[in-house]
């Protein structure tokens, strides 16, 4: 197999995931599948090729497009949405979230 | 009350301005509808009648005081469960988000809303709009309204089961690998994904922001001219929503589609393709030769390369966006003896089986020694992919190709069998790379009366001419070869 089922633990610790013992052996199948797959990418020569993260301020972007019109001006804006937000949560008390302990002294 | 039952965009219009119907009577007639057909299609999961009836009584006051009526006055929409509304509950298809209700509405449905539209409710969808199928909701299935033991696609399911079961005149769906196109070729209607960044993704919860789109599901093509129109455009709240001016749609679907150039790529005709979609799909490009449309044959070859680079980037993009579940800010949260026994229970309660193994694979791809042998060798054949677009579109003004490789599958044909559901993705997720738009256009029914949809691309930013294509092919009958 591609992927051991240390890897699966070590990668559900990374991704904060808790999960079963039936998890991690299903995972460990589907992904082994999936990663056989996936290695067809080894096939193609990338050599010399730029990665490509965005879609956007690529070459061949209209006419019409400016360099960054996209970017705002960087002036302060009001942003008055405390309340909001920490009405959301499960466990708030102005301005902070409440969490468990995470400094033990 | 109206015995009409098929509304489009200009006939709601017309209806209101010549007082036969008021906005107010014709949301409380789709409510009806709702409440009829929705307990055995599960398409919307949450209905906002007190903000539609609100807006159904501003739009019949400006017809009551002779005001000229905005785009999409008194036009009933549904808008897919990951999009923010104030107010609304916004689920995601998650059990994580059950009881999340957004403090601000996505751009796409405040401009909706500017432009006359009435919001009936929100749509069931794969969890995150991760899936193919719809069948990744925390909240159940979607029934596909033509065939309703068969899946509506994904994973904008219910909002183009909606659409095609007359339940709204139009919806918004997202699309990041096909999730626009694909349920909109399963239902039997159009399903329209923009350009990458010609609709503001400010409000639309993240899956993979690179690839991540709104668009469209409408019952013809004007309609979706209509919608897009008032959605599409610069928005300072996302930086990635491009400064380029909209076209007028409504105007370029009336150009003729004569002497436009079309491309055929032979790496979408090929093995797995069911025969009955693929003479569809034949037939549909004889039809635009036959309106004078110029076939050209293309070769695009990395096509076959696409899902293995799309299911890399968009699960790493998905792991890094979903690491914000974590139970502190909002969504739920289950208690845990320490920060991090917290984060993991929630997210082990929360996230359903789908989310948690992309999660897992764009964990592992990003991971320290698989990042440059996974995410960064993906990235550089999206670069490859992207190229075999924009030298196609050298030679061409679009592309036409089946949208999916089969017609709707039955629920639970292939749910256990994740692989197998990503490499049905393979004609959509090509286009999702490279940003260019594309639409599925309904292009006749199979034997068995299942829809086959064809998907027409076009070069960034061209959705007037991918629309004008596609208005060409309705006005020829093409919806019905």
């Amino acid at each position: 197999m591609k992927i051991s089922r240390e890897e699966v633990l070590r990668v559900a610790e990374l991704a904060h995931l808790e999960l079963s013992p039936e998890e991690i052996d299903t995972y460990r199948g589907q992904l082994d599948e999936i990663l056989s797959y996936i290695d067809k990418l080894k096939e193609l020569d990338v050599t010399g090729v730029e990665p490509m993260a965005q879609v956007i301020f690529h070459s061949d972007a209209p006419q019409g497009a400016e360099s960054h019109p996209e970017l705002r001006e960087d002036v302060l804006r009001r942003c008055d949405v405390a309340d909001a937000v920490l009405s959301r949560a499960t466990d708030a008390e102005k301005p902070f979230f409440r969490v468990p302990k995470v400094i033990e002294r | 009350m109206s015995a009409q039952t098929s509304w489009t965009v200009a006939g709601v219009r017309e209806a209101l301005a010549s007082k036969k119907v008021s906005a107010k009577e014709l949301a409380s007639e789709f409510y009806v509808r709702i409440e009829k057909r929705n307990p055995e299609l599960n398409a919307y999961l949450t209905l906002s009648p007190e903000r539609a009836y609100e807006q159904a009584a501003r739009i019949d006051a400006a017809v009551g005081r002779g005001e000229p009526l905005p785009a999409l006055a008194g036009v009933p929409i549904a808008v897919k469960d990951v999009i923010s509304t104030t107010g609304i509950r916004t689920t995601c298809g998650s059990k994580i988000l059950e009881n999340y209700v957004p403090p601000y509405d996505a751009t796409a449905v405040e401009r909706l809303e500017r432009a006359g539209a009435v919001v009936l409710g929100k749509t069931n969808c794969d969890e995150f709009a991760m899936g193919s199928s719809n069948e990744n909701s925390a909240y159940g299935p979607v029934r596909n309204p033509v065939a309703t033991d068969r899946v509506p696609g994904g994973s904008s399911g219910g909002s183009a089961a909606v659409v095609a079961a007359g339940l709204a005149v139009a919806s918004l769906g997202t699309d990041t690998g096909g999730s626009i196109r694909q349920p909109g070729s399963f239902c039997g209607i159009p399903g329209l994904m923009p350009t990458y960044g010609r609709v503001s993704r400010y409000g639309l919860v993240a899956f993979a922001s690179s690839l991540d789109k709104i668009g469209p599901f409408t019952a013809n093509i004007a309609d979706a001219a209509a919608v897009l129109g008032a959605i599409a455009g610069h928005d300072p709240n996302d930086s990635t929503s491009a400064a380029v001016p909209v076209e007028n749609y409504l105007a370029e679907i009336e150009k003729p589609a004569k002497g436009m150039r079309i491309g055929v790529p032979e790496d979408y005709f090929g093995e797995g393709l069911d025969p009955e979609v693929k003479e569809k799909v034949q037939a549909g490009i004889a039809l635009l030769e036959s309106l004078g449309c110029q076939r050209i044959p293309l070769q695009m070859p990395h096509t076959d390369y696409a899902i293995a680079a799309y299911y890399i980037i968009a699960t790493a993009e998905a792991s890094s966006n979903l690491a914000r579940y974590d139970g502190v800010r909002y969504g739920l949260r289950v208690p845990g003896s320490t920060l991090i026994d917290m984060y993991r229970k929630t997210r082990e309660r929360g996230f359903g089986p789908e989310v948690k193994r992309r999660i897992m694979l764009g964990t592992y791809a990003l991971s320290s020694g698989y990042y440059d042998a996974y995410y960064l060798r993906a990235q550089k054949v999206r670069a490859l992919i992207a190229r075999d677009f924009s030298d196609a579109f050298q030679k061409v003004d679009a592309i036409l190709t089946p949208t999916a490789p089969t017609p709707a599958f039955r629920i639970g044909e292939k749910s256990s069998d994740p692989l197998q559901m990503y490499l049905a993705d393979i004609y959509t997720v090509t286009g999702s790379l490279a940003g260019v738009p594309g639409i599925s256009v309904p292009c006749g029914k199979t034997k068995a009366g299942l829809p086959v949809g064809m998907q027409i691309f076009g070069p960034h930013f061209r959705e007037g001419s991918v629309l004008r294509l596609a208005r060409a092919f309705e006005n020829a009958g093409g919806f019905t070869i």
